[in-house]
């Protein structure tokens, strides 16, 4: 496996399509960057400059977009990204015991990346499905109703 | 319209918004981050104002004016939210005032003490990010900095460097270089734009702690020492120095400087400056006495001249003086009986001169650098602009940002490529082919003027008959432009309203330069784009005053104006005026004289042959062979180092003057620091040069000078100082009441008729081969200038770019087995040197480029001394070479 912080060949090639198939398109830099954070996972400086170059526009005003919008990531990130919903609704149903017991179980912090690079843990604001409290979202399958055991469970079948 | 202030009633014109109604009318209201030109932003909130019927108070810097408005600016609540809003600023981060480096110039402290507020109503954050002090022109404090956006509106709209913006947010929110990096590894070219506009102290000159604050200095205006484009600076001095230079916001251009002009006139106090007259005594040179020197020198000369006539001198003024230096100079030349007077103008723009007079009767630039922002279309070719000419490009690129479509016709990916609508990349040395490819294809689509071709022109038949060959598939084959590319800019330039080509020395340093000057006049001729704003044929004049050594007649074929040597009218003119008999016969050009023996002596003045002419191998032979040789310069350059005779003169910080730009204004030069040791301004050294020569006294101050040029050079007739004392002249002025002449040639040309002038492709003098299969383009980086002798004795420029290098194409060096930083040698049939090369895109294959600025790799050790036949320029700009890795 390439280190964390290094692009493959092939990502950065994907990349330079996304931004071959916008440049020249007003305002289509927000798509360009969700589409190549799908590509690459985050953005060293090395992918904001290429876009930058590529779309013709200036590093920092492509800097500033990424780092203004918490979407996007300038850190690497795990090969699954867990989000656990911190709302009002999954707060009163425990999810403070769910983030503890992930944290200590796969040794990732909040806000981080586990060690492995297996695992990236993100609190979230509500993601409005509060009828399914507490919630965690692993990449993309919503997991309503966890308990710590249960989400530790959840998470071993995500290699 | 109207709408009343403070119960006073104000008119106003659609478009104005409350802030400015109030400041035509008088009235205060503070802003922090409103920048001149820009788009307001009311970033800081602290313009608020109280508009009757508003539901909140309004930032007035963003609200335009509406008829019937009633507006209070400093009813209790406007001045309560404006001391909530300097109470959170002041404590949003270390503001300090006694430990400030902008205490004293700053807008916040300023606020803060007219209302009354001060530090401690909030709990101070502890600083988030460090403050960056690794470059040697700007120190970041980013705990100082209240985020009003005017270093990201500088930065962005009106230098359009595009280096910084707002990164992250919210209480994390900070002005980012790139990616957050420091602003030495983004795009940032230290024009220091940011730094002057900066309200507080959070950009600050990273030596502030050494040297007075701006407010312990006094200010004197004068011009830039450095570029064609002349920027009106403020020097700001103390104590004999100058401690800070900023752009005059009053200027033409507006405040905005490049890193040469705002961070390298430290050059001015280096410990090199010569000090007192050297005269070489058993091969060394010592120092004299003034009279020691100017005796010698006087002497020598008379004598030399007397014994061999006075075709056996030769003189070489200087753009880098002042119009009445190089008066003076000249005048003096042709008093002792010669026109051999030439100067560096030679290098750089005498096809222009040559070109541009035979195509309109007058060789400058037609239209002032302000008058781009009509253009609908810019053509900029051989001209890598945002580099020599920083200022100027700063407008092409807002000209951009504003609408106007830009094409680029460069060999090299300069700067201005990245903001081109189309970049047209030719092969070196082919530009007469793409000239005439774009007539053709204009002529062929109909596309020409015939208005202006039948009422304002000749020789149109002979020029369209010379052109059928240059069809655009040939052109492609001549000079790698793909035909669709070419169609494409003939006819963006073609059917443009107004169109304007901007050119340099790409263009001019070819063994056919004049020709393709000649060139570029007939495109804009067939097409009618000259003598109307945004129109115009434009060469970007290099030095800071070569046109001005130009006007003054530091050339051997042209008296003062223009007027020339061999119409006897304009000699008995001068000669009335002199009190001398002088020669009908034009003299040498600079390159003739350095390359023919009949010169015996010579008397260079400000000028560096040993690095800026080509083959200088070559140069030093013939120098060496001198019997006589007198520089006056203010450092012992490698020209001075052969002389006999070395006077000591004053740098343009230390003198009174007038500079001409390339807009052709005319501006002055404030001595703001006395001369160092026993130098003397270069003009009192020539009165007691020419008093010394039997001459008589020259003019007692460069203002009598001035007087004495209005009389010689009908161009110059109504310039006076009184005149030019806040805003410069733009020539011609022919007298007192004559307002200048921005554009040039709008009724008629100065020949009568513009005239086209057929001209044919012809390749470089030298081509590549088998030894030797590289071409060789030389040229000027942004941090240094010329021959060095000025920004290379500037720390902060040596520390941002030391050395020499060599641009190569990525395939090249592969093929070579060349990597990024390597020293490899570079050799052409005349010559070696040994430099870095820097592998990059910039330059295409088969393509290098060396700046000529540095003496120790020196680019015209290889160049090639080919001349252009009218102009005798050399071909600077492609010669054949070959690398080979150390």
């Amino acid at each position: 496996m390439a280190p964390l912080n290094a692009l493959t060949p092939d990502q950065l090639a994907q990349a330079d399509a996304v931004v071959a198939e916008h440049r020249g398109t007003p305002g289509s830099l927000i798509t360009v960057l969700r589409l190549c954070q799908d590509i690459a996972g985050y953005f060293p400086p090395e992918l904001v400059e290429r876009i930058a170059r590529g779309m013709n526009l200036p590093v920092a005003k492509v800097y500033g977009v990424v780092s203004f919008y918490s979407l996007f990531s300038l850190e690497p990130k795990g090969r699954h990204q867990i989000r656990v919903c911190t709302g009002t609704a999954c707060y009163v149903r425990g999810v403070r015991e769910v983030l503890d017991r992930v944290e200590r179980r796969f040794g990732v912090k909040a806000g981080g990346t586990c060690g492995s690079g297996r695992f990236s843990l993100e609190p979230v604001r509500c993601l409005g499905a509060c009828g399914l409290a507490p919630v965690m979202v692993v990449d993309r399958d919503v997991h309503g109703g966890v308990t710590p055991d249960s989400a530790c469970e959840i998470l071993e079948g995500y290699e | 319209m109207e709408l009343t202030i403070n119960d006073m009633t104000c008119a106003f014109t659609p478009g104005q918004t409350i802030l400015d109604v109030a400041g035509a009318h008088g009235i205060f209201i503070p802003t922090l981050c409103r920048l001149p030109n820009c788009t307001p932003t009311g970033a800081c909130r602290i313009c608020v104002v109280e508009v009757w019927g508003a539901r909140t108070l309004v930032a007035s810097c963003a609200a335009p004016a509406a008829e019937g408005m009633i507006v209070h600016t400093d009813s209790d609540r406007v001045l309560r939210a404006r001391r909530t809003i300097l109470r959170l600023m002041l404590d949003s981060g270390n503001h300090d005032c006694l430990l400030c480096p902008a205490a004293g110039d700053c807008a916040l402290q300023s606020l803060a003490f007219r209302y009354g507020v001060g530090t401690g109503a909030f709990e101070r954050p502890r600083p988030r990010y460090r403050p960056e002090t690794g470059n040697p022109f700007i120190v970041r404090d980013f705990s100082k900095c209240i985020l009003c956006g005017r270093c990201v509106q500088a930065c962005n709209e009106i230098q359009v460097n595009e280096a910084i913006d707002y990164g992250y947010r919210g209480a994390a929110a900070k002005i980012v270089a790139g990616c957050d990096t420091a602003l030495a590894q983004s795009d940032c070219v230290f024009c220091g734009e940011c730094l002057q506009v900066c309200p507080v102290g959070a950009l600050s000159a990273h030596d502030a702690r050494k040297k007075p604050r701006l407010c312990e200095t006094r200010p004197v205006r004068s011009t830039c020492a450095y570029c064609g484009v002349g920027c009106q600076v403020d020097l700001h001095v103390a104590g004999g120095r100058i401690a800070h230079v900023r752009g005059a916001e009053d200027g033409h251009n507006e405040g905005s400087l490049c890193v040469k002009g705002r961070f390298a006139l430290d050059f001015a106090s280096h410990p090199d400056r010569l000090k007192t007259p050297l005269v070489r005594r058993d091969g060394e040179l010592v120092p004299a006495s003034w009279d020691e020197a100017l005796d010698l020198a006087a002497g020598r000369l008379a004598a030399i001249r007397d014994a061999h006539g006075p075709g056996s001198l030769g003189f070489l003024s200087s753009a880098r003086c002042t119009n009445e230096e190089n008066y003076l100079f000249q005048k003096l030349a042709r008093r002792m009986g010669t026109n051999n007077v030439d100067h560096c103008a030679r290098l750089c723009h005498a096809p222009t001169v040559t070109g541009l007079m035979q195509a309109f009767g007058s060789g400058a630039a037609t239209n002032p650098m302000d008058d781009i922002a009509n253009a609908e279309v810019i053509l900029v070719t051989g001209s890598n602009t945002t580099e020599t000419h920083p200022v100027f490009a700063a407008r092409v690129k807002r000209a951009v940002r504003a609408g106007a479509k830009l094409v680029v016709v460069d060999p090299r990916a300069v700067g201005l490529t990245r903001h081109a609508t189309l970049w047209l990349r030719q092969a070196p040395g082919t530009d007469i082919a793409w000239i005439n490819g774009l007539m053709h294809v204009i002529l062929r689509e109909g596309l020409e003027n015939r208005e202006f071709i039948a009422a304002r022109t000749e020789g149109f038949e002979a020029l369209r008959d010379s052109l059928a060959a240059f069809t655009p598939e040939h052109v492609q084959e001549l000079t790698g432009i793909p035909a669709a590319q070419l169609e494409e800019a003939a006819r963006l330039y073609a059917r443009a309203g107004a169109a304007t080509i901007l050119y340099c020395m790409g263009i001019t340093q070819h063994a056919c330069g004049t020709d393709t000057v000649q060139a570029l006049a007939s495109l804009a001729m067939l097409c009618g784009h000259v003598g109307r704003p945004g129109a115009g044929v434009n060469p970007l004049r290099g030095q800071n005053n070569v046109q001005g050594a130009c006007d003054m007649g530091a050339l051997p074929n042209v008296l003062p104006g223009y007027r020339r040597v061999d119409d006897d009218a304009a000699r008995r003119h001068a000669e009335g005026l002199w009190g001398a008999e002088l020669s009908g016969k034009p003299g040498l050009t600079a390159t003739e004289m350095i390359a023919t023996d009949r010169v015996r002596a010579m008397f260079v003045m400000g000028e560096n042959p040993m690095v800026s002419d080509a083959d200088v191998g070559h140069v030093r032979g013939r120098l060496e062979k001198l019997d006589f040789l007198v520089v006056q310069d203010i450092f012992l350059t490698e020209t001075a180092r052969l002389a006999d005779v070395v006077l000591p003169a004053a740098s343009a910080a230390e003198k009174d003057g007038t500079f001409t730009n390339t807009d052709r204004r005319v501006q002055r030069v404030r001595a703001a620091v006395p001369c160092p040791g026993q130098a003397l301004p270069d003009w009192r050294i020539l009165n007691m040069l020419s008093e010394r020569l039997g001459f008589g006294p020259g003019p007692e101050s460069p203002e009598a000078a001035m007087a004495e040029i209005a009389l010689a050079a009908p161009i110059y007739g109504g310039v006076d100082y009184r005149r030019i004392e806040s805003e410069g002249l733009v020539w011609p002025c022919p007298d007192r009441n004559h307002p200048g002449t921005p554009i040039l040639h709008r009724e008629s040309f100065p020949r009568g008729k513009g005239r086209f002038v057929p001209v044919h492709a012809q390749p470089p003098a030298e081509t590549p081969d088998a030894d030797y299969p590289l071409t060789l383009g030389t040229g000027r980086v942004l941090e240094h200038y010329h021959t060095g002798t000025m920004t290379r004795r500037s720390e902060g420029l040596n520390r941002i770019v030391p050395e020499c290098f060599v641009e190569m194409n990525p395939s090249d060096a592969a093929r070579l087995g060349v990597v990024q930083g390597q020293r490899v040698r570079v050799a052409s049939r005349r010559g070696e040197i040994t430099v870095r090369a820097q592998v990059t895109g910039r330059v295409a294959e088969g393509h290098v480029f060396i700046p000529f600025h540095f003496a120790e790799a020196a680019a015209n050790v290889l160049t090639n001394p080919a001349l252009d036949p009218l102009a005798r320029i050399p071909e600077f700009k492609a010669c054949a070479v070959r690398v080979t890795p150390e």
